[in-house]
This record gives C-alpha cells, structure tokens and sequence, in this order.
C-alpha cells in the first residue's frame, strides 16, 4: 500500500508503466469478451437480401421489425427453449435445494456416495451425458421430443442447484434458528420465517443459473431432441445455409433482457444488503 | 410434521434427498450403465442388437479414433493453459485491484453467457472469415497475404474454444483470490521478499484450491467440445465428440459411439486424478 500512498506524478515513469499493465490487459481482456457479442449486435442491422450476413451492406430496422413474422419456426424453436427451461428450472430447483438442505443439515449415512452422485455429472463432459441418455431412451424406446429435452436438463441442472444452494446455506449462522427456536416457534414456523428468507437469495441464483443454462444448452439438446427445436438448434441448423440476421437481432434483444433482469437483480441486493442489518439491530 | 415422522427424525434427510437422487440415478447413472451395455452390443439399426460382450469394442475404437482422441486431449490442454494464462491476470487484477469497479468487472466477465453459446461460436466464424471485415480489410490494405486465412485452422478452434470457456476459468479463481488477506503479502514483501517471490509463494500456493477448480471448467468441456470443431474448423480438426456426435446422430453407429464416449469420459477421470495427485504434491513443498 506504500506505493499507492505516494501521489501519483512523484512515482517514477517504470513503476507508472508496471501499475498500468494489469488494468490495461484486462481492459484487452475485457474488449476481447465483447467482440462477437458486438458483431452480433451490429449485423442485426445490416441491410442484406436473403441471408448472406457477412459483409456489411448498410443500415436498416427491418430485421427488428420483422422479428416475429419472418420465421415461423425460429418462433416455435425460442417458444420450445422457454417452456424447457422453465419447467427444468423449476423442477430442478426444487429437488436440488432439497438435497442442498440435507446435505447441510443433517447427519445421515450415505453422504459419501451422495456427494459423488452430485459432483460426477458436473465433472462428465455434456456430450457424454447426452450421448448416454440417447442410448438409454433408445434401448427403452421411448421417441425424443420436448419431455426427453425437459428430463435432460432437469439432470444436468440438479448438481449445478445443489452446489449453489449449498455454498449459500454452508455460509449461514445456525444461532438464528435457535434463537426462533428459543424463542417459542416451532420448526415450521422457524423455516418458514428464519432459514428459507435467509436462503431465499441462493435459491434464486440457483434457479436463474438452472434457467441460463437450460436455454443456452446445446449438445445435451441435440441428443435428446428427435424432431424438436429449440432455439440454438434452430441456430445451429440455420447455419448451415447462412443465419438471417433476425437470430442476431434475437440474440441481441434476449442479452439486453438478460442484462436489464442482472442489474435490477444487483440494485435490489444492493437495497437488501443496506436494509437488513439495520431491522436486525433494531 | 405428522407424528410418525416426529417419531422417527432420522429419515427426514432422506425424504429430503430422494426425489433429487433418484431422479439423478434414473438419468443419469442408469444411462451409463446402459452406454456400456450398448457399447458391448453387436448387431446393426436394420438386423437389431444383442448383447455379445464385446470388450474388444473399446481396444477397437481407440485404434481406429486414435487421432481425435489425442487431438482432443492436446486441445484440451492447450486451451486449459490459455484460459488460465489470460484468465488468472483478471481474476487476480479485479481482485486486488478492482476497487469500486469490482461488481461491474465481473459483470463483464459473465456478459458472454448473456448471449448464446452458439450464437457465439458464429459471430467468431463470422470475424475470422477469410474475406470478412477484419481479414479482408487487412488484406486489402496489404498487411496480409491474400491467401492467408485463419478459419479452418487450429488457431481458429482452439481460440473459438478458448473464448468460450474463459469466463468458466475467471470466476473460481477470482473467488479464490478474493478471499486473500492481503495483508499476508504485505507481510511477504516487508520481510524483503520481491514481488515475484511473494506471489510465488504466498498468493500462488493460497489460490491453489482456485487453480484446480478453474482448470477443470476449463479442460472437462473443452476435451469433450465439438461445435467449435464443427464451425470454426475444417476435416483435420475433429475433435472426438464430432466422432461421437457423427456416429450416433448420423451413422446410429450405436456401439462405437457409447463405447467412445465411456473412453472419453474414462479419459478425462484419469487425467483429473492425475492432476489432483500433482496438485496436492505442489501445495506440500511450498
């Protein structure tokens, strides 16, 4: 910290230029990250015939204007993804925070074989999770449409909710219960009022990361789809010929929505954080 | 809670964990299970299969993919190195440097997730394309080669799989610097260790923990990756899940396929346990 005391100009040019290079690398880095998302940005305006994308032709609002009614089934396929990811979020949120509350909790002979149960399909890459549920739902014979997609994202989503939901619940003090406890309210009564508020917060992060990932999911979608298609498999088969430009503009609008819900999420922490502690005290 | 369960509070954790657990089994192990048996299955999609317990599937399978096997785990390791050479100078930079602009940092870092992994992937094919606005330009003032081209390379794929699972890398291992009291360092440096000595053996060794955790979001999905492979690559960069992908999805080479998959994940198994095993020697000497 002694360096930073010492104003800025008195501190010799070297020591200037070594301070500079972290920020301006992750500023790099920074640009780096951001470049294809710009790029998808801006050609969602580029004024093309057909769906040739790849030059810059000029500037236009039709493909935002004709977002919904060009493509019936890039609809179907981002209507799909909605209800996929919907149903797997919650599904898995709900069994995943169950096992996270149990995992945490309580003391209970198995723990072992659990943890493995959980860790193991983060730790399998996707397209052997997808390959192996094809394999089973073709062994059983059972036809891929929309509820094989949903039962494989459930899958792959519980581990990722358990693991959040228990980093949140690991972090909190078991004296608060207690103290509900102490003071005459019964176990219900005490979740209802200590530890689900408390947790709700990890819940929550879990249950937008199930839905991120479930929508954003492509390789376990492809081997569990059949005939159906969801958005990035629609993507993905458009590709082949050229993507028309309204997937950009689709990209585009569902990233400033993404980007919209995580700041307003972050302001609405921001007012909690400064709000509890505060009815706490009192 | 109903009296028989008062009575008998040892089973609430299980009534806690069992929907998730056996819907994890049903899905999850069970697929497994049924990989393996379907990959010592022998018969073909018109005459049917029947179990033969073919072992030599697999003995088979990795001398006819010995290629993409190998390719695959060096592009693995290749991009593990890249994400931790490019993402650790972040991580560490918004960590101790970040200040006020810390949250909005890593806001950045997630950004990419805001937009589709596929959609993504093309946007690169997009900006690498040999005669798209960055290496036409550049080629038509004369800065390159006309014929220099840098889609369907390996460059291509590995900085496509790279740029995809960068954010994976820098946020573990921003959550294990974070938690240094930098104060430790402090210390290190009064004690007249150099800067480089005092990060060499004082926040190294302490984000340890993130480096593991880090290299293995990064190596796991880039081993098994295949879009990139498919749209930024050309014929001498598949990866094994183009194999996999392939033989299910197009030739229902059912067998081959499951038993490439169990090598793959077998694979990556080992090449985890390895990497622990020299991890935990590291953080022992230090």
């Amino acid at each position: 910290m002694a360096a930073t005391a010492l104003p800025e100009r008195r501190r010799p040019l070297g020591d200037r230029i070594r301070s500079a290079i972290l920020p301006t690398f992750t500023g790099l880095v920074v640009v780096y990250l951001f470049l294809p998302i710009v790029v998808m940005a801006v050609f969602g305006f580029n004024d093309i015939e057909g769906r040739f994308n790849f030059t810059w032709q000029g500037f236009t609002l039709d493909h935002w204007a004709s977002l919904f009614n060009r493509y019936p089934a890039l609809n179907q396929a981002l209507l799909n993804s909605l209800i996929v990811a919907s149903i797997s979020t919650l599904v898995a949120t709900a069994l995943g925070t169950l096992i996270g509350l149990a995992l945490t909790r309580y003391e209970f002979r198995g723990r072992g074989p659990l943890n493995l149960l959980i860790f193991l399909p983060i730790a399998t890459p996707e397209i052997v999770l997808g390959a192996s549920l094809l394999a089973l739902f073709v062994s059983v014979g059972v036809a891929r449409d929309i509820t094989t997609i949903t039962i494989a994202h459930i899958m792959f989503n519980i581990s990722f909710v358990v693991v959040t939901v228990r980093a949140r619940i690991a972090g909190f003090d078991r004296a608060l219960e207690e103290a509900a406890m102490d003071l005459g309210a019964d176990e219900l009564t005490t979740f209802r009022k200590v530890t689900f508020p408390l947790i709700f917060p990890g819940i929550l992060a879990a249950g937008l990361l199930a839905f991120a990932l479930s929508i954003d999911d492509f390789v376990i979608t492809q081997f569990t789809a059949g005939q159906t298609t969801t958005f990035p498999l629609w993507v993905y088969g458009a590709s082949r010929i050229g993507v028309p430009p309204q997937v950009n503009v689709m990209g585009t609008l569902i990233f400033l929505i993404a980007l919209v819900g995580i700041v307003l999420w972050v302001a609405l922490q921001r007012r909690d954080m400064t709000a509890r502690p505060t009815t706490l005290e009192r | 809670m109903p009296s028989w369960l008062r009575h008998h509070k040892g089973l609430v954790p299980y009534l806690f964990l069992v929907p998730g657990g056996l819907f994890l089994v049903l899905f999850f192990v069970i697929p497994l299970i049924t990989a393996v048996s379907v990959a010592l299955q022998e018969g073909s999609l018109g005459t049917g299969y029947r179990l033969t317990f073919n072992f030599a599937v697999f003995p088979e399978a990795i001398a006819r993919w010995d290629e993409q096997l190998l390719r695959s785990l060096q592009y693995g390791l290749i991009v593990t190195v890249l994400t931790m050479l490019i993402g650790y100078p972040m991580a560490y930079t918004i960590a101790f440097r970040g200040g006020r602009y810390k949250n909005i940092l890593l806001l950045f870092v997630i950004m990419p997730f805001f937009t589709s992994f596929i959609i993504r992937t093309i946007s690169w094919k997009f900006i690498l394309a040999d005669q798209g606005f960055v290496l036409g330009t550049l080629k038509d003032i004369g800065i390159l080669d006309a014929g220099f081209r840098l889609l369907a390379t390996p460059v291509a794929v590995i900085s496509g799989i790279t740029y995809n699972f960068l954010p994976f890398v820098v946020l573990p291992l921003y959550v294990a610097l974070e938690r240094i009291d930098p104060r430790l360092i402090e210390a290190a440096t009064d004690l007249y260790a150099s800067r480089l000595q005092a990060f060499l053996r004082v926040t190294l060794p302490l984000s340890i923990s993130g480096v593991f955790a880090a290299s293995l979001l990064s190596f796991i999905p880039a081993t098994g990756d295949y879009l990139n492979a498919e749209l930024l690559g050309s014929r001498n960069e598949t990866m094994i899940g183009n194999v996999i992908q392939r033989l299910y999805l197009v030739n229902n080479d059912y067998p081959q396929a499951s038993a490439l998959s169990l090598i793959l994940m077998l694979g990556i198994l080992v090449s985890v346990f390895v990497y622990r095993r020299i991890l935990r020697g590291q953080e022992l000497t230090v």
